[in-house]
């Protein structure tokens, strides 16, 4: 009899609620009792408010279990989990779970469903296929490829990704190009990259790998920030394997191509996932922005052309290729096009990773998706786009997740993630720390930024505490403007955008004395 | 960031030496060799600067200015254990501000602040990517979600336990 696999993920988030505990019972008890398994510790499905959830493989496809704690294993292996057999916990077919069945998974179509680390499963489940296409096509055709898509960056600007292609492939240089993983994901209410590096990797290195045909680049580096220490370990490993595979190195599947791929580690410093900050890491230095132009796909890493991509932006890039431009584009609504992974986190029953076409809106995220809130009172807001995006009243939440349309709304969908808060917060609170936040990890390059943060907090404190309201709200409001025009980048230039959201929406938690800024 | 070895290597110039030694094939080594240095000794100590500013032929104002401005280069030995508990939006909003009081109260110091024993250190971190099981907390490098003050007492009794 063939061994049955059970799938327990080894997602960081899986393992912070017990999935290596419940790993372990599993194998124990099944040892026990003569039960043959095997133990697949898979990427996260994204649904963690399921997890730690376990799939069984049976004739019927993969039937998940969850949220299954250490102490439920006995139950469910007596149960015959072995065989899919019906418990409390089960779910039911793991595709047919409606929350997942309802996305569009394109860039994470396989997190989740294989082994991370198995070149073979990779290429069992589609990965590869863009490389190789790649390979054969001209580096201009593959740029084309990727701005007929309408991908933009996925970091949070937007900026399309084939222009910046475009640019380094055409930028002279007399030695080498490089590409850029930005993978130093810091802001709050993310963790789609952590995701896809735990539970994807060689999808990271592909989309790296086609990048560098795509500009001419010889060799690549991923930034990873430290405080992600489970991502690095597998994504070290991912490309041992690569490089054993042949599909790093000096010739990439073959082709005679050459890629070579570092991993680099951050240090605890939030400013390093700004692009110039963190090639100034990557060279070893502090990480302090550097003033554009020179742009880095001229004149980037060590001076040479580079292409910087956030990782959600290379890893779509493999779909594109192999499906082409046009079905990504057919995908998302005005300029947004194609699909955002969307992370919905925080104070939400529901929390996990939403895969869909842009135009889906705000409330449909944090209602139909997340449930509402997971304190079960009523939502208050949603912070959009990470600690540098508005707060969002619910009274907009028919905002569709659309770059302009955000941008109308003076918000901004960043890199999607989704930070929703109950009505016990405190929005004066909230705005005051983004001040605080900037204050903090501000590189100090800039003086709006590094002196105007501290200032900011001053401000709202004298707001807060009821000193002379008006006067400072004018103080603020002036503040937030020099802020906007005068910073170097978008650490200093976007803190004022909740603070303001906060002022425009929730303005009565400064609890102002009667007749001011009403 | 690893939970510090009890029988962490002291200070040594050769070791100090040789950890460089195998990096210098890299592009801007920097930061890449304080990593390895905080992770040998735990910390980057001082008397390290002039010898790596030597061998990357840098200042030692330049190597003193990359290791004061990373949080994770630390100047002294770490605690023996390290809690840092997330205070970004995402566990804000599930009440990381209670949690990081109720700690502070217990332990009797501020957050960047250690134990008179240093036993245990309390640090901030904003976000650990575990924002949909919030809130979190890194304690000696092990992720830990869906935190609630009796799990921060049981942390915080096994590190002081642990430390003994």
């Amino acid at each position: 009899m063939t061994p049955v696999t059970v799938y327990v993920p080894r997602d960081a988030s899986a393992r912070s609620v017990g999935a290596d505990e419940v790993a372990d019972v599993l194998a124990r008890l099944a040892g026990e009792r003569g039960i043959e398994l095997t133990i697949v510790r898979n990427g996260s499905r994204g649904m963690f408010w399921l997890e730690p959830l376990v799939e069984v493989d049976t004739p019927a496809g993969r039937i998940a279990y969850g949220p299954v704690s250490p102490g439920d294993v006995g139950g469910l292996v007596e149960a015959g989990l072995a065989g899919g057999a019906p418990h409390r916990l089960r779910l039911g077919p793991t595709e047919e779970i409606p929350w997942l069945a309802r996305q569009t998974r394109l860039t994470f179509a396989r997190v989740g469903v294989t082994d991370p680390l198995s070149p073979d499963d990779y290429e069992a489940h589609g990965g590869l296929l863009g490389l190789r296409r790649a390979l054969a096509m001209e580096p201009r055709a593959i740029v084309e490829t990727v701005t007929d898509s309408g991908l933009r960056g996925r970091g949070g600007a937007g900026f399309p990704a084939g222009v910046k292609w475009s640019t380094v492939l055409a930028a002279p240089t007399t030695d080498v190009k490089f590409v850029c993983a930005n993978a130093d994901e810091g802001d709050s209410g993310t963790f789609a990259d952590r995701m896809l590096m735990e539970g994807d990797p060689f999808l990271v290195i592909e989309g790296m790998t086609i990048a560098a045909l795509a500009v001419g680049a010889t060799e690549g580096y991923l930034y990873v920030r430290s405080e992600y220490p489970d991502a690095i370990a597998t994504m070290r490993t991912a490309i041992e394997i690569a490089y054993l595979q042949g599909w790093l190195g000096p010739s990439v599947l073959g082709s005679g191509r050459a890629f070579d791929l570092t991993l680099r580690v951050g240090a605890g410093a939030y400013i390093c996932g700004e692009e110039t900050a963190m090639l100034e890491s990557l060279e070893g230095r502090r990480g302090v922005i550097r003033a554009k132009p020179p742009l880095p796909a001229h004149a980037g890493l060590f001076g040479r052309p580079t292409a910087v991509n956030n990782v959600l932006t290379l890893a779509a890039v493999p779909w594109i290729v192999t499906e082409g431009a046009a079905a990504y584009q057919q995908l998302g609504v005005g300029r947004s096009r194609g699909t955002q992974v969307f992370q919905l986190a925080g104070n939400v029953a529901r929390g996990g990773i939403v895969e869909v076409a842009f135009g889906v809106t705000l409330g449909e995220l944090v209602n139909d998706f997340g449930g509402g809130t997971r304190s079960g009172r009523p939502v208050r807001a949603a912070q959009v786009g990470g600690p540098l995006g508005a707060y969002v009243p619910t009274s907009s939440f028919d905002l569709p997740m659309d770059y302009e349309a955000f941008a109308a709304a003076q918000a901004m969908v960043g890199h999607g993630g989704v930070v929703v808060f109950d009505d016990t917060v405190d929005m004066a609170r909230q705005a005051r720390f983004a001040m605080e936040f900037c204050a903090e990890e501000s590189c100090g390059k800039c003086t709006p930024c590094r002196v105007g943060a501290v200032r900011g907090v001053e401000v709202i404190d004298r707001i807060i505490a009821g000193q002379d309201a008006e006067a400072n709200l004018e103080l603020l409001e002036d503040l937030c403007e020099l802020m906007v025009d005068g910073s170097l980048c978008a650490m200093g230039g976007l803190t004022p955008m909740p603070v303001r959201s906060v002022l425009t929406h929730f303005i009565d938690d400064f609890h102002l004395p009667q007749g001011q800024r009403a | 960031m690893a939970k510090l070895d009890q029988d962490a290597p002291v200070f040594s110039e050769n070791r100090v030496k040789a950890l460089i030694e195998t990096r210098l094939d890299q592009r801007g080594p920097l930061v890449e060799v304080l990593h390895a240095l905080a992770e040998e000794f735990g910390y980057v100590d001082e008397r390290a600067v002039p010898i790596v500013a030597r061998a990357l032929n840098l200042s030692r104002a330049e190597v003193h200015g990359v290791v004061t401005f990373y949080r994770d280069f630390r100047e002294g030995p770490p605690p023996a254990s390290v809690v840092r508990l997330c205070r970004a939006e995402a566990c804000q909003a599930m009440g990381a501000e209670r949690l990081v009081e109720h700690a502070c109260n217990r332990l009797g110091i501020g957050l960047g602040e250690h134990t008179p024993d240093n036993r245990i250190g309390l640090e901030q971190v904003f976000c650990l990517g575990n924002c949909a099981l919030a809130p979190s907390a890194l304690v000696d490098g092990r992720l830990i979600g869906r935190l609630t003050e009796e799990r921060v007492d049981a942390i915080l009794d096994a590190a002081a336990g642990e430390a003994r």
